[in-house]
């Protein structure tokens, strides 16, 4: 009787395709990613069954902390600019080139702008330090600069990108109300009403008949 | 590239030689790891999902020649956000100042899906058209405010405005000991 023999097949196989698909993904990925910045204070968003995403950009956001602290960031590099020359002039400030390319690349920030100067020249280390002991952008009624950010970048971004802002307000879960609610007034009374609150996601639960 | 099957000869028998043949093969493991590693690496850096945003549309500023809606008490429902995630809610509207118009009763719930889910749902049963009056007490937290808007889409509530809250509202908040 003739041997049954078993058909040996060679233990190295072909990784050829794999290796193809793993680079395709690789380029895929390495183009298409965006690195998310480095965020200056950490919220915790609370959830909502809201399927709305944030538009891509011409973004005003307005980061509110547990602290009642109010952190302002726009996401297009030459409105900040813009932005940061016109607000620095109307509070008597100057910044010089590399400050201003320094705030370019900032994500948000949360200090007076009489600090502001010294704060850009900081190394991120510094920042990072100051960052936790910042009393955020003042919205006191006397010294309301955060709405001066915002009207000048909301000017800023129309002159140079032709398009309107958005104000994307980012609480934090345990962020008090009243500081929220005096947020929005403010923005109200400047003829902004409308906003966009960051949530995370939460599936939609059916509402009971 | 393709593989190549089967190993070359290598060593001859018999004295001759000959030239070693080098395998075409290559290793490609190394290059698979670090192939892999960068494809982690990318996957787990890049910001794909925007994050979900609630929309919110506020009045526009109240200017002068324009009259403050008036709600009918029998529309009203008011909803108070307190603190410790507690929801107080009334129906109708409260004027102690007017002797004629009953003081509401305040009763107490909160945000599970049991809670005042189901009051606003019942209320828009009971009434075709509530309007409902949110006012987050000064102790409520930002979460509270998230959710009781996030009530509003999930029941299908389309009429409701984010009000301040009054004296009166909190006078009967304490009256109620709730």
């Amino acid at each position: 009787m003739p041997k049954v023999k078993p058909h040996r097949t060679s233990p190295s196989l072909d990784m050829t395709p794999m290796v193809d698909l793993a680079f395709l993904l690789v380029t895929f990925f390495m183009l298409t990613t965006k690195f998310a910045p480095e965020e200056s204070v950490v919220v915790d968003t609370p959830s909502s069954t809201s399927e709305i995403k944030l538009p891509e950009n011409n973004v005003i956001t307005l980061t509110i902390d547990k602290d009642k602290r109010v952190f302002f960031g726009v996401d297009a590099k030459q409105t900040k600019i813009a932005a940061l020359q016109k607000v620095g002039a109307k509070y008597g400030v100057n910044f010089t080139a590399a400050q201003a390319k320094e705030f370019g690349d900032l994500p948000n920030f949360g200090i007076p702008i009489s600090q502001l100067g010294s704060y850009l020249s900081m190394s991120k280390e510094d920042r990072k330090s100051i960052n936790k002991t910042a009393p955020g952008v003042p919205i006191d009624s006397l010294n309301n600069q955060m709405i001066d950010w915002v009207l000048e970048s909301r000017r800023a971004n129309q002159a140079i990108f032709k398009k309107p802002t958005y104000i994307a307000i980012k609480g934090d879960g345990g962020a008090d109300v009243p500081t929220v609610q005096q947020v929005i007034k403010i923005l109200q009374e400047k003829d902004i009403n409308r906003f966009n609150l960051i949530t995370d996601m939460e599936n939609r639960p059916v509402a009971a008949k | 590239m393709s593989e190549i099957q089967g190993k070359a000869d290598s060593g001859g028998k018999g004295g001759k030689k000959r030239a070693k043949k080098m395998s075409t093969k290559i290793d490609m493991t190394p290059m698979v790891d670090l192939a892999f590693l960068l494809l982690t690496f990318f996957m787990l850096t890049t910001t794909f999902a925007k994050p979900n945003v609630m929309q919110l549309t506020m009045p526009v500023k109240k200017t002068d020649d324009v009259e403050d809606t008036k709600i009918k008490a029998s529309q009203a429902m008011t909803v108070i956000l307190g603190k410790d995630n507690k929801v107080y809610y009334y129906m109708g509207l409260n004027t102690p100042n007017d002797k004629s118009v009953a003081k509401p009763e305040m009763k107490v719930t909160n945000f599970s899906a049991s809670g005042i889910r189901q009051i606003i749902l019942t209320r828009q049963h009971q009434q075709p058209e509530p309007i409902i009056l949110i006012k987050p007490n000064n102790e409520a937290k930002y979460r509270n405010m998230v959710d009781i808007l996030d009530e509003m889409n999930i029941t299908n509530q389309k009429k409701y405005a984010l009000v301040k809250i009054s004296k009166d509202d909190a006078d009967l908040i304490k009256e109620s000991g709730l």
